[in-house]
């Protein structure tokens, strides 16, 4: 990543999901678009209220279910069938439904993995750094029991003044600004 | 109504519903997430864990001699041989397979249906079915006699062109195996990733700032990231949902598809996997009982999961049961000689004090007394019923393998199975081991998953006024 100096955003910080919710859903109609909350557990109405209503983790999990049962039943049968074929008890060497077993495994195997890794490659992590935990009230409160609205200074309406008061309008418990 | 007396003095009933709460009263976000750090972040370890951790740590040393002496000496120092060639290796195998899934039976089914009270077990259930998971793999491979050529078991390229043959239930075991516990694994730690983040914002000492810095992947809580984590939470579990109830279907054909009388019937499937969940219930409770007690917890794991835990234990020992029926059954309708023979040797042969231990643990004492909600709600008495119920579940694979297999179709070939001390030590080690590694576990990670807490406090509630108000 550039290195980038400034300031991120500003962080407004509130005390229930609640006032999050009213403020998040009022900064996107008022044409806010770099935007994002920050709670210290899942809360799909702020989710909402920002824009975010779809993601790709079903699509990559799909993707990935397909492509481990075929792989898998297509290793099996080229094991079976060419490679190594061996006569048991007189049974077809194409014995495909005991193949299916290794299959199924491996399509779950594929999909929760594609699942587990495709969310965290999507939403950007492992990350070493991350502006927002420069911010003194952060890391106190957003992983325990606050709620964090962040305008960031990419949005073509952000100013550092006016933002700020804009953000005061929601009565937060702090405004506070996020330097790189 | 008695329950109308106990709602009155009883703080833990919601008068609301009559229910014991899922968390006791006057929780807020912080003071959950004080209680649950604190256990992990304290400089100070109590001294019983300490304790514990000695107890398990012997276990560890017990089953290191025997592993070493097996590896020096072969699979001879076990007692199997013909006609049980199949012994402890195998009974251990299962039974701690079993306990596993209860694990993901919460982490997953209960949270499909869900089972909001579910939350406060789930981290360290499936924990549990890591740890589990841990000490069944090893039984087949410590079984194979060169356990030093079990990577063979894989479709890998050798030199020697040899394949593995995919039409064995044993190969088809090696992906169910393997799938559950990567699978087990990787639903565990994504779960606690946010936690992760949690501990890293508290802790107060340098390194573990570090530790649980980099095992929260850098967790921040956006909402955009907690939408794909729930996406994917769902994901995993809905995936582990059919991956639970493949893997005991797939270790009972290893019996089924035998042509052996006891083992080549179609009810094993179904039978396996409520006894595997029966089981770990138990297990659960046996972990959970302790665990509240000690550590304090009794607000988060209350009456209700102890209430809930027995309710499904008694479902699930009526499949159970029904399974055993169905086994006495089908050995008389069958009218096959065998099975009716096989049934006769299981019930009054040599051995068939091993059955009457498995039917009183498993069916007598807890389907009788699980009616009751006062013994259900009572902490003392789930804890016996859930090892008496681990107990009988060791003897239906007891029973299972061993009575079986020493009276088959040729009375010449006939034999009987005791178990020697190396067999008894790598049981009693592994039971250490699991011990060992659940006590690291509750000292160094989070336990209860504070994230999945916090959504169950009354200050979670959002207001529906408060958000449309803003709206218009």
């Amino acid at each position: 990543m550039p290195a980038r100096e400034g300031t991120y955003g500003l962080l407004a910080e509130f005390d229930t999901p609640g006032d999050l919710i009213r403020a998040a859903r009022q900064a996107r109609q008022d044409g806010w678009r770099r935007l994002d909350c920050y709670t210290p557990y899942p809360v799909e109405e702020a989710a909402e209220a920002i824009g975010f209503h779809r993601n790709k983790v079903p699509l990559l999990t799909l993707i990935g279910a397909m492509i481990g049962g075929a792989a898998m039943f297509s290793l099996e049968t080229w094991i079976s069938v060419l490679a190594y074929p061996l006569n048991i008890g007189g049974r077809p060497t194409y014995s495909w439904p005991a193949f299916l077993v290794p299959a199924y495994e491996w399509t779950i195997l594929w999909a929760g993995l594609s699942a587990a890794f495709g969310m965290l490659a999507l939403n950007g992590l492992p990350a070493l750094y991350h502006p927002l935990f420069n911010a003194p009230n952060f890391r106190n409160g957003a992983t325990t029991d606050k709620f964090f609205l962040c305008l960031e200074a990419l949005d073509p309406k952000f100013d550092l003044v006016e933002t700020k008061s804009y953000l005061e309008s929601f009565q937060p418990a702090s405004v506070v600004e996020v330097e790189y | 109504m008695a329950t109308s007396e106990v709602k009155q003095v009883d703080p833990g009933i919601d008068p609301a519903t009559g229910e014991f709460r899922v968390i006791g009263q006057g929780q807020t976000f912080r003071s959950v997430t004080e209680k649950i750090t604190r256990i992990v972040l304290t400089p100070h370890t109590p001294l019983g864990w300490f304790a514990y951790f000695g107890v398990g740590g012997a276990g560890v040393t017990v089953l290191m001699v025997a592993l070493v002496w097996l590896f020096l000496k072969g699979v001879g120092i076990w007692a199997v041989t013909q006609p049980v060639a199949w012994g402890f290796a195998i009974i251990n195998f299962v039974w701690w397979i079993g306990i596993g899934h209860a694990g993901t039976l919460i982490s997953a089914i209960l949270l499909l249906f869900k089972q909001g009270w579910r939350n406060s077990i789930n981290r360290f259930a499936e924990a549990m079915t890591i740890f589990a998971v841990v000490c069944a793999g090893m039984f087949p491979l410590i079984h194979l006699g060169r356990p030093w050529v079990a990577y063979w078991v894989f479709p890998l390229p050798f030199t020697m062109n040899v394949w593995p043959q995919f039409r064995s239930p044993l190969m088809w075991d090696v992906f169910a195996v393997s799938t559950y516990a990567t699978i087990s694994v990787v639903f565990w730690y994504i779960g606690m990733v946010p936690d992760f983040g949690t501990m890293r914002d508290r802790a107060e000492s340098k390194l573990a700032q570090y530790a649980y810095g980099m095992l929260s992947l850098g967790w921040r809580g956006s909402v955009r990231h907690w939408a794909r984590y729930e996406t994917a939470s769902l994901l995993l579990a809905g995936l582990a949902t059919p991956l639970v109830l493949s893997v005991h279907t797939v270790i009972s054909f290893d019996f089924a598809v035998a042509a052996l009388p006891g083992w080549h019937t179609t009810i094993f499937p179904p039978y396996f996997v409520a006894g595997a969940i029966y089981s770990g219930f138990a297990m659960v409770l046996t972990l959970a009982i302790p665990l509240r007690k000690y550590y304090g917890l009794e607000a988060l794991v209350t009456e209700r999961h102890i209430d809930n835990m027995g309710k499904v234990m008694l479902a699930t020992g009526f499949i159970v049961g029904y399974g055993y029926g169905m086994e006495v059954f089908m050995a008389w309708y069958s009218a096959d000689h065998w099975e009716a023979f096989m049934m006769w040797n299981r019930m009054f042969g040599p051995m068939g004090w091993s059955y009457w231990v498995l039917v009183t643990c498993n069916l007598f004492i807890p389907l009788t007394t699980l009616w009751s909600r006062k013994l259900r709600t009572s902490i003392t008495y789930m804890f016996i019923l859930s090892i008496i119920v681990n107990t009988g579940m060791w003897f239906e694979r007891f029973v299972i393998v061993v009575t079986s297999l020493y009276r088959d179709y040729l009375p010449s070939s006939w034999g009987t199975y005791y178990a020697t001390k190396w067999d008894y030590m790598t049981y009693i080690g592994t039971l250490g081991l699991f011990t060992f590694l659940f006590l690291l576990f509750v000292r160094f990670l989070p336990m209860i998953p504070m994230s999945e807490i916090r959504t169950m406090l009354p200050a979670a509630k959002i207001k529906p006024k408060a958000v449309t108000e803003a709206g218009d």
